[in-house]
């Protein structure tokens, strides 16, 4: 009974002149959308199957495909629109939770938009970043409330100071020592390919930052940058061991994500095959399921617990942090972690990706991160706790502006996620779920995984971290800042465009052409 | 095995120590030395276990959490939650009864107490054995899972609490059923019965035994009631076996006969959720 109108959101155009028959779309793309018929030496298209990943358009050696988006076939209509349409009409035929994958997509304001960052002039002099030193070094841990020193004064000496032994008495607990105020997000061995944990791996070591396991395990081949692995600990357990809580520098308990706050996440038994079994520690072909809560953890004084008792199993050398989604009452939340005793608090907002989240609680459940970040660190420091923990912000980085108004908002440093999986490929189809990815990132097909060479993968990504860290020194230069640590929760040096007064308040800036 | 030395036995008096430093004490000893930083005990090379004694524990957390190796640690008094967190290895026996968060997350090592115990026991455990003598809070062997050579494996001698094996993935639950809670004391509501509702909730591997017969009402509805085979009753045999003699219970008055079989409706309890 064919009740709906299947929409093919993208056309794809063969330009015959051009097109040589060669097969690289046939053999490019996992989702059979292009076809080579040998009694015709034509190829063809089905517009239905394709998702708009554009490697096809990318490796055509001719340049003979064009996709595009396809005009809307439903008539025109503000509030039916024709994703509303089409999501009916998958879920009348299935009786399933829409999938999707990736950030949202929705137009959501993103607030790192209406905010413009600062720069000096004549009052005070900026600073060019290529001739003097400018320190974007970050640490991540609990700081000390006050610094105590054991001072031996040489008394017979004229040159007191050069005599003068100075000792630090206080134990400054374990910290997270980043080149450059920017880790890679959780992502999971199994939500993306070993080859991008590799160069995710490599790259963070490299460059003197850290990269994040997810609840995948952590596969041998990346025991070597364990130095730069933050390990994750989530409410299915999968893989943690006390052998793995020890190779990671620091631990992270997951708590919530943004691109799904407050559910749990299901690795369908197909995607549980060999090296992953292995990794995540559970037999081939089984669901991996991770509860929504974690069921040792009601409240906060059983995150405490929890917390503790990563801190006693790792003897005490390493942060221990929870990862939350930014949702409504994310102050007194975090609030509640730092009294908990984490060691760093990592939001992920609204707009956070994921590889695979319910469309409608991606879209609709959570709010930016933008205002979490403000909200958090204002109440924090009402507090007198901000000292006690340090603040990650995550949930779509985009760029290295979005990197220094978050720290100028209050964030210690940045996850990024979508934009190290773009670095290295990845066209934002949407499709991670399917497991079919032509970029060979978010699948475990070794015909697809081989597309991403991991050694370009660590090139791409240190080109990222260089080029997006030299921004923000150039940024922080021209504001006349010299130390990143004099950005943190300056929100002098950000002025709002086109928001209103409550927004203005949340965030804790002026609008712009307010001054002094 | 070499006949024990003194050198290779420590008793600790807990009552004045906070649990850090009954916890570098016992992780120090069993390190071999005063190295306090050296991760877990990796087991010291010969046949001959180290043994650690702590008398007065007094609500100390976190006892044996982190710990390898094959040492052996009696607690006298009531250790504190999360018991054996994280461990890989070590047997731990209690005299007396224990808290909440025993054995959470567990690797592999075994657990004995001579008492009742409180919530989230076993907490997704992945390999090893706990041997409770008396009753079980709720939350009982919640996502346990096996893998490999990894199967974990719960001993409850007296009743357990609601959500017992909730989203159980593998592993095995024994509930002997000897012991029914006083009423005030029980963690659900009504008859003193001894298993409580909601029992195997989105549970989609593993096994759980009771002896005796349990209402439907009290079974999540992933879960179905099955018949004991004859595998299944060698297993029983072995573990309650193992049970009665850590306890100092006659064999013969838990025939394995009288067994329920729980296990899941599905191994794939989500596998249709999703419209792609």
């Amino acid at each position: 009974m064919a009740l709906e109108l299947k929409q093919s959101e993208f056309e794809i155009e063969r330009d015959k002149n051009k097109c040589i028959s060669c097969e690289v779309c046939v053999r490019q793309c996992s989702n059979d959308v292009h076809e080579y018929d040998s009694d015709q030496d034509t190829l063809y298209s089905d517009n239905s199957k394709c998702v708009g990943c554009r490697r096809c358009e990318t490796l055509c050696p001719t340049g003979a495909l064009k996709i595009r988006n396809r005009e809307d076939q439903f008539k025109t209509n503000y509030n039916w629109t024709s994703s509303h349409l089409s999501n009916i009409y998958r879920q009348a035929d299935s009786g399933g939770v829409l999938l999707t994958g990736m950030g949202s997509d929705r137009a959501h304001t993103v607030y790192w938009d209406h905010i413009l960052f600062n720069a000096a002039q004549v009052t005070n002099p900026s600073i060019d970043p290529l001739r003097e030193p400018m320190e974007i070094r970050t640490f991540i841990g609990r700081k000390p409330e006050r610094l105590d020193f054991e001072i031996n004064r040489n008394k017979d000496s004229k040159e007191s100071l050069k005599d003068t032994n100075i000792k630090l008495k206080t134990k400054v607990p374990p910290q997270l020592d980043l080149s450059t105020p920017i880790m890679f997000s959780a992502m999971s061995y199994g939500s993306v390919s070993l080859n991008v944990c590799k160069s995710l791996a490599a790259a963070a070591s490299e460059f003197g930052t850290y990269y994040n396991t997810g609840e995948g395990g952590l596969h041998k081949d990346l025991y070597g940058y364990a130095k730069n692995t933050i390990v994750q600990v989530a409410s299915g357990r999968y893989g943690v061991d006390v052998d793995y809580l020890n190779k990671g520098a620091a631990v992270e308990i997951k708590i919530g994500q943004g691109a799904k706050p407050g559910i749990g996440g299901h690795l369908p038994g197909e995607k549980v095959t060999g090296d992953i079994s292995n990794t995540r520690m559970i037999p081939e072909g089984t669901d991996a399921i991770s509860p929504a809560p974690h069921h040792d953890i009601y409240s906060i004084e059983d995150l405490a617990q929890l917390i503790y008792a990563l801190k006693e199993a790792t003897n005490w050398l390493k942060p221990v942090g929870v990862k939350v989604s930014a949702v409504h009452n994310i102050a007194p939340i975090a609030s509640g972690i730092v009294r908990a005793g984490a060691d760093f608090v990592t939001i992920d907002g609204l707009r956070g990706g994921t590889g695979a989240a319910p469309q409608i609680i991606r879209d609709n459940v959570g709010i930016p991160i933008e205002l979490a970040i403000a909200s958090v660190d204002e109440r924090l420091r009402e507090e007198g706790i901000r000292y006690r923990s340090s603040i990650i912000a995550a949930g779509s980085i985009r760029s290295s502006a979005d990197v220094i108004k978050a720290i100028a908002l209050g964030a210690d440093a940045v996850y990024i996620g979508t934009a190290a999986l773009v670095a290295i490929g990845c066209h934002l189809c949407q499709k991670c779920y399917t497991g079919k990815c032509n970029w060979g990132i978010a699948t475990q097909d070794p015909y697809l995984t081989k597309r991403l060479n991991p050694e370009i993968g660590t090139r791409k990504l240190l080109n990222l971290l260089r080029g997006w860290s030299l921004e923000i020194k150039e940024m922080l230069g021209g504001a006349g800042i010299n130390a990143i640590e004099s950005l943190k929760s300056n929100r002098e040096h950000l002025r709002g465009i086109n928001l209103n007064d409550r927004e203005l308040a949340v965030l804790g800036i002026k609008h712009a052409g307010e001054a002094w | 095995m070499k006949k024990k030395d003194d050198s290779m036995r420590l008793s600790i008096d807990a009552k004045n120590l906070g649990y850090r430093e009954l916890n570098l004490k016992i992780r120090n000893f069993l390190n071999g030395s005063g190295r306090g930083n050296d991760i877990g005990y990796e087991g010291n090379g010969d046949n001959c276990s180290r043994e650690v004694t702590i008398k007065n524990a007094l609500g100390h957390r976190y006892i044996g959490d982190g710990l390898k190796g094959d040492a052996l640690i009696n607690v006298y008094g009531t250790p504190g939650n999360d018991l054996g967190a994280f461990m890989d290895g070590p047997t731990l026996e209690i005299f007396g009864n224990g808290q909440d968060g025993i054995g959470n997350t567990m690797n592999s090592g075994k657990i004995i107490v001579h008492g009742d115990v409180g919530d989230i026991l076993g907490y997704s455990m992945r390999g090893g054995e706990i041997y409770i003598e008396k009753s079980i809070g709720f939350r009982g062997g919640i996502h346990m899972k096996s893998y490999r050579e990894k199967v974990p494996v719960l001993v409850i001698g007296g009743s357990a609490g609601n959500f017992l094996g909730e989203y159980m993935a593998g592993g095995i639950i024994i509930l002997l059923g000897l012991h029914k809670r006083e009423k005030a004391a029980l963690p659900f509501a009504g008859k003193t019965d001894i298993i409580g509702n909601y029992t195997g909730t989105g549970m989609h591997g593993g096994k759980i035994y009771v002896r005796g017969n349990i209402e439907d009402y009290k079974l999540g509805k992933e879960v179905r009631k099955s018949v004991a085979g004859k595998d299944d009753l060698d297993l029983l045999d072995r573990y309650v076996t193992a049970y009665c003699s850590l306890f100092n219970i006659d064999r013969k008055k838990i025939p394995v006969s009288s067994f329920l079989k729980l296990i899941p409706c599905s191994y794939r309890p989500y596998g249709k959720l999703y419209a792609y």
